[in-house]
Parts: C-alpha cells; structure tokens; sequence
C-alpha cells in the first residue's frame, strides 16, 4: 500500500475552495484513495462530505493512502496539492 | 350593464418606481416531509432518490454556468460536489434497499452528515444550511414538486415571496424577474435594496400577495404600491410601452445634479465594488464605497496589499472625481467569520461599525493604509468615513487614525440619534457627515430593519427621522461643511427635494436611481425644496408628509 504524510497548505484549511479541488483530484484518479487524521478512521478521498468532515486545518497533518497500479504516482500529485497555499493561489478580484 | 369587475387591486409600499407586468411565480416553499410510505420496489425506489440527488447536482452546475461571479461560481460548485458525494449515494441506497421511501432516505443520509458537521463546530457548522438546502431541494424532487428557492423557468415572471433573504437574491436572475412582490418586508428590507439596485419595480408589505395563485398576471406599480390583478395582455403592452418613454424621458437628463435655480447638489453612486460603477455613470462621484464585500466569507483578514489593489481599482476609476470610502461595517446583520465575535443578544446594539476597533485596533490601522496606498496611486479626491459612531470622541479618534495615515478628508456616519442631536460638536472634529437613512430610521424608531410588521415606522418620511435629518443640515450650514445622505431615502425622487430644503449637500444612491432623482431636483427651485421641508416636518405622519409634498 503506497502513503504519503503531508502538512495542509491551505490557509483556510482542507475547506471550500482547497476541499473542492482536492476532492475533484482524488475523483479523477486512476486508484481509489483514503484520507485520514490522526488515528481516526480513514474516509474516502472523494467524497466531499467525509474530507470537509475531517476538519482538517492549516498545518494539520493527513495520512494518504492508496492501493494498485498508478497509486504512487496518484499520492505524490494529491500530496503536493494538500501542500500547497490553494488560498493564496485565489485571484483577487473579489 | 356594467362590466363585471376584475379582482381588486392589492396595495402595499412601493419601494423601487417603475411599472412591470406578467405571470407571477412564486418562491417556492420547503416541502414538508409526508409520511413514510412502504416500499414496493426498492431498486425502482432508491434510482428514484439517486435520481433527485442528480437533478440537484445538474441544477447547481446549470447555476454556476450561468454565472459570472467567480466567487459564487465556486460557491455553487462545491454545493453540486456536496449532493453528488459517492458516500451520501450509497448511504441514499442503503436506506431505500432498509425500507425506506426515497425522500425519507434523502434525509436521513444528509442527517448523518449534518450531525457530524454540527458536532465539529466552527466553520462546518456554518455549512449546515448548505446541507439542509441541498437536502430540501432532493426531498422536493422526490416528491415531484418545485426546488425551494427562487425560480429560473427561462421566461420574464414576477417574483412574489413572503420576504427575500439575502441568499435568495444570489438566484435571483434579473433577466427573468420583472418585477417583486412581497407580503412582507419594509422599504429598508433586502427586497427593497435588491429591486432598487436592480433597477426592478416592487411592492412590500403587500397584503394578499403571497396568495395569489402561479401564473396570474399581474401588473406592479412600484411608485404608488398598487399591484392589479388579472390584466389583459393588451394592458400590460401599454403599460410596458408608457414606463419605456417614461425611462427614455428620464435618462434624458444629465449632468451634475443642481435645483431649476442651479443651487448644486452632488448625485453620486453607492456601489461595493468596481463592477458596480458600470450601473454609476452618471454619477459625480461616489458618496458610499462599501468595504464589507472584500471581507464576506473571509477565515482571515484580507491582506494590506489585496485591500490595496481592490480599492486601486475603484479609484483609478474616478480620477479627478470624489469617493466616499467606508471603513469596515462588520457585526449585526453583517457578521465576518474571522473576527471570531460573540454572541451578543441584540447585535444590532452591539460590538459593530467602528466599535469593532476597541478590540481590534489593527483592522482599522491596516484599512487605512490600504486605502492611503491605493489613493497615493490614483487621482482620485478620496475621503474616509467610518461607521456607527455615536459620540465627538470616537468621531475624533477616527480622524486622528485617518490623518495618521496620511488622508487627508475624515468624515462619519450618522446612523445613531446621538450623532445627529450633536452634529455641530461632530462637525468640529470632521470634516463631512454621512446619514445612513436605513440604520437611523431603525435606531429612532427601536423598529428592526428587517421587521414587515413595523414596516411604516421604517418609512423614511417620518417626520421624526426628517427632524433628525434637519438637525444634521442645519449643523452643516453652520459650518460651512458637506453633509449628506447615502441611505436608501435618496433614491426617492419625491424625498430627494425636501432632503436638499432640509440642507443636504448631497445624495448618494444605487446607480440607477440617480436619474430620476436628477429629473426631480431640476424641476425645483431651492427655495422650493425650503418649502416643501417645512411642510414635510410639519406633517403629523408619513403618509401626510408624502402627500403634503406630491
């Protein structure tokens, strides 16, 4: 089983805008992926509802886990999506 | 014989002038639950919810097509994400597949979730409404009824509701939507606000109107409240064709506003953002830029340099002319996730408007550097008002903070009673008053904005109000300093006279109320609109005030 530790970039945590994009990523993937905080139980990483449910904020960290072929690769792109400020990348034209 | 009489007209407070016709359509309902049925096949049963789930996906994804608004569109996008969640679909399944009837199983799936999001706290506990909106909407296909909410059936209607909440307007398409009609609300309601800065004719507090029946046609007079019911196509074309040459007529006039006597009074725009000057183009400048826009739906404070570049954008705009910039109106009807307040009983007499600065002080100091950047770069003559301020101190405070920054022009809100019984003593300290007409009339009169029973002590004609008005224009004259008003009562082209007579120097509205308001003043004297002033404060109520002045 392939995992990936990773710190949540976002400013406003693993919500809105962030979860959207994540849980479209994870959606689109080739494997099946699960998403977990701490000891808590792993939750699917496209369902929206499960990844805003995990409340994870700014600096949390989130355990990624995915099984079969492409899961390496699929884990290493939604990490460095995790890691990443998706807030800061908001054009400011509101 | 005479003709039989068609239905009688429905009357309330017509709060956006202009006349529009057609079929209403009414905001429809949340369904209430039935009672469980058994199910018969539940294969058939549970396609059946996944069925409405995927209507609401397809609705929400049609609505986020539709608009152009990056914010909302990305709003819209994560609710359809929401309602078409692999785990919400299988837990849908399982309780059909358990016995439970579609609409019963929409809800429990979406319990468990609102549960959970109840349970964290903070920010998903504000997302239960989303889940409830999504769930109500499924539950209403279930059963074969209208989503809740405002309609969009791709033909010009009149919306008719008990009363508009500010999300309603967010589905509201005004390509559609001709005119509104509420059972309820005031002329300082989100209804009221919405038509006027849409340009919509409407009618609040209108008795009857949330019982007329879907597809009646009917014809709205925003100007004297009147609502006919039953009209005949031909009527409505000439009605529809009468209210075209009447705009043409208005939007005939131009330039800076000024009385028959050329006596100036400065026409300038409300506006949030700098999508709004589109609608402002006849403006001179903008008497109310509302800072609050920039801050909704923020977990941390909009930095120095964005807060710079939005306002940059608003003022290079308006070079060489005058923008009222407010500094953050936060707290009451406009909480902000990041200042964490909390609950306060009676919000609107709360931590709000420039009291926010007590405990956050840097808000302010960070606002005002902002702003002074953003004018440093433009040509713009920027001045700088602050919000609910009650006393000379605070009125001081503020203009050191605004002269600190390096601004030159400090001025403040008057929305409390206090402040416009001492404008003389504001005035030593400021250099401009504002009066915010909506907050002033729901401050004198203990009456809540929102409120449809109290709807006519809301009315900006109440002499009680013009009095205070009065207070604040002649303390102005002494002085030999601007005061105006940027609330909704300047959008009225029959108040716009008497506020100038009671010494107002300017006015400031939604764009496109500047027109007519324009038309009115130039077809007075000053020494009229004197006159018209003093009958006005003379009058007993408001509804004698309107009709000593018409």
């Amino acid at each position: 089983m392939a995992t990936r530790t990773v710190t949540v970039g976002s400013a406003s945590g693993l919500h809105a805008r962030p979860a959207a994009l994540f849980v479209a990523a994870a959606g689109a993937a080739p494997v099946r992926v699960t998403i977990r905080t701490g000891e808590k139980r792993a939750v699917p990483a496209n369902s929206m509802l499960s990844v805003l449910s995990l409340g994870a904020k700014q600096g949390t960290e989130v355990v990624l886990e995915a099984d079969g072929e492409g899961a390496e690769a699929t884990l290493d792109s939604l990490a460095d999506l995790l890691a990443r400020d998706l807030d800061a990348e908001e054009p400011a034209d509101v | 014989m005479s003709e039989p009489a068609g239905p009688a007209p429905l009357h309330g407070i017509g709060v956006s002038p202009g006349l529009a016709g057609g079929p209403v359509l009414r905001v429809a309902p949340v369904p209430p639950l039935p009672a469980p049925v058994p199910v018969t096949d539940p294969d058939a049963e549970a396609d059946r919810a996944v069925a409405a789930l995927r209507e609401v996906v397809a609705e929400l994804t049609r609505r986020a097509d539709r608009s152009g608004e990056k914010t909302l569109v990305d709003v819209l996008r994560a609710q359809a994400m929401m309602a078409d969640d692999p785990v919400l679909l299988d837990a849908v399944r399982e309780h059909v597949l358990a016995g439970t009837d579609a609409p019963h199983a929409v809800d429990a799936a979406f319990a468990t979730h609102r549960a959970a999001f109840e349970a964290a706290g903070g920010y998903l506990a504000e997302r239960v409404a989303d889940l409830d909106d999504l769930r109500d909407r499924a539950v209403a296909v279930c059963l074969g009824r209208p989503m809740p909410g405002v309609p969009s059936p791709g033909h010009r209607y009149v919306l008719t509701a008990w009363d508009l909440a500010p999300a309603d307007t967010v589905d509201l398409d005004p390509e559609q939507v001709v005119a509104l009609v509420t059972e309820s609300g005031g002329p300082t309601s989100h209804t009221a606000i919405l038509a006027r800065a849409l340009g919509l004719p409407a009618v609040v507090a209108c008795s009857g109107a949330r019982d007329l029946v879907d597809g009646t046609v009917v014809l709205v007079d925003g100007t004297t409240g009147a609502v006919r019911v039953d009209v005949d196509p031909d009527e409505l074309a000439a009605a529809e064709t009468a209210e075209r040459e009447r705009r043409t007529a208005v939007a005939a006039t131009s330039g800076p506003g000024r009385t028959a006597d050329g006596h100036p009074v400065a026409l300038l725009a409300n506006i949030g953002a700098a999508r709004d000057l589109a609608a402002a183009d006849g403006a001179e400048g903008v008497g109310l830029f509302r800072t609050e826009l920039l801050f909704l739906d923020r977990t941390r404070e909009p930095e120095l340099a964005e807060q710079a570049e939005a306002y940059r954008e608003v003022f290079a705009a308006l070079a060489g002319r005058r923008v009222v910039i407010r500094t953050l109106d936060a707290g009451a009807d406009k909480p902000l996730p990041f200042l964490h307040q909390t609950d306060e009983p009676n919000p609107a007499l709360g931590v709000r408007g420039l009291r926010l600065v007590r405990e956050r002080p840097e808000l302010l100091r960070t606002q005002l550097a902002a702003i002074a950047r953003a004018a440093e770069q433009t040509g713009a003559d920027v001045w700088v008002m602050a919000p609910m301020v009650a006393t000379r101190a605070e009125a001081a405070q503020f203009a050191d903070a605004v002269h600190e920054a390096g601004l030159p022009k400090a001025g403040v809100m008057v929305e409390v009673p206090a402040a416009a019984l001492r404008a003389g003593q504001l005035l030593e300290v400021v250099d401009f008053l504002s009066i915010g007409t909506n907050d002033l009339s729901q401050y004198t009169f203990a009456a809540d904005r929102q409120s449809g029973v109290l709807a006519e002590l809301l009315d900006p004609w109440q002499p009680a109000l013009l009095r205070l008005i009065a207070e604040v224009g002649t303390a102005g004259r002494a002085a030999g300093k601007p005061v105006g008003v940027c609330g909704e009562a300047a959008a009225d082209p029959l108040l716009a006279p008497v506020l100038v007579g009671l010494g107002m120097t300017s006015l400031s509205m939604s764009g496109r109320s500047l027109a007519p308001v324009r038309a009115a003043l130039a077809a007075r004297t000053y020494a009229d609109c004197e006159r018209l002033a003093r009958l006005a404060l003379a009058a007993d109520d408001a509804e004698r005030a309107r009709k000593a002045v018409a």
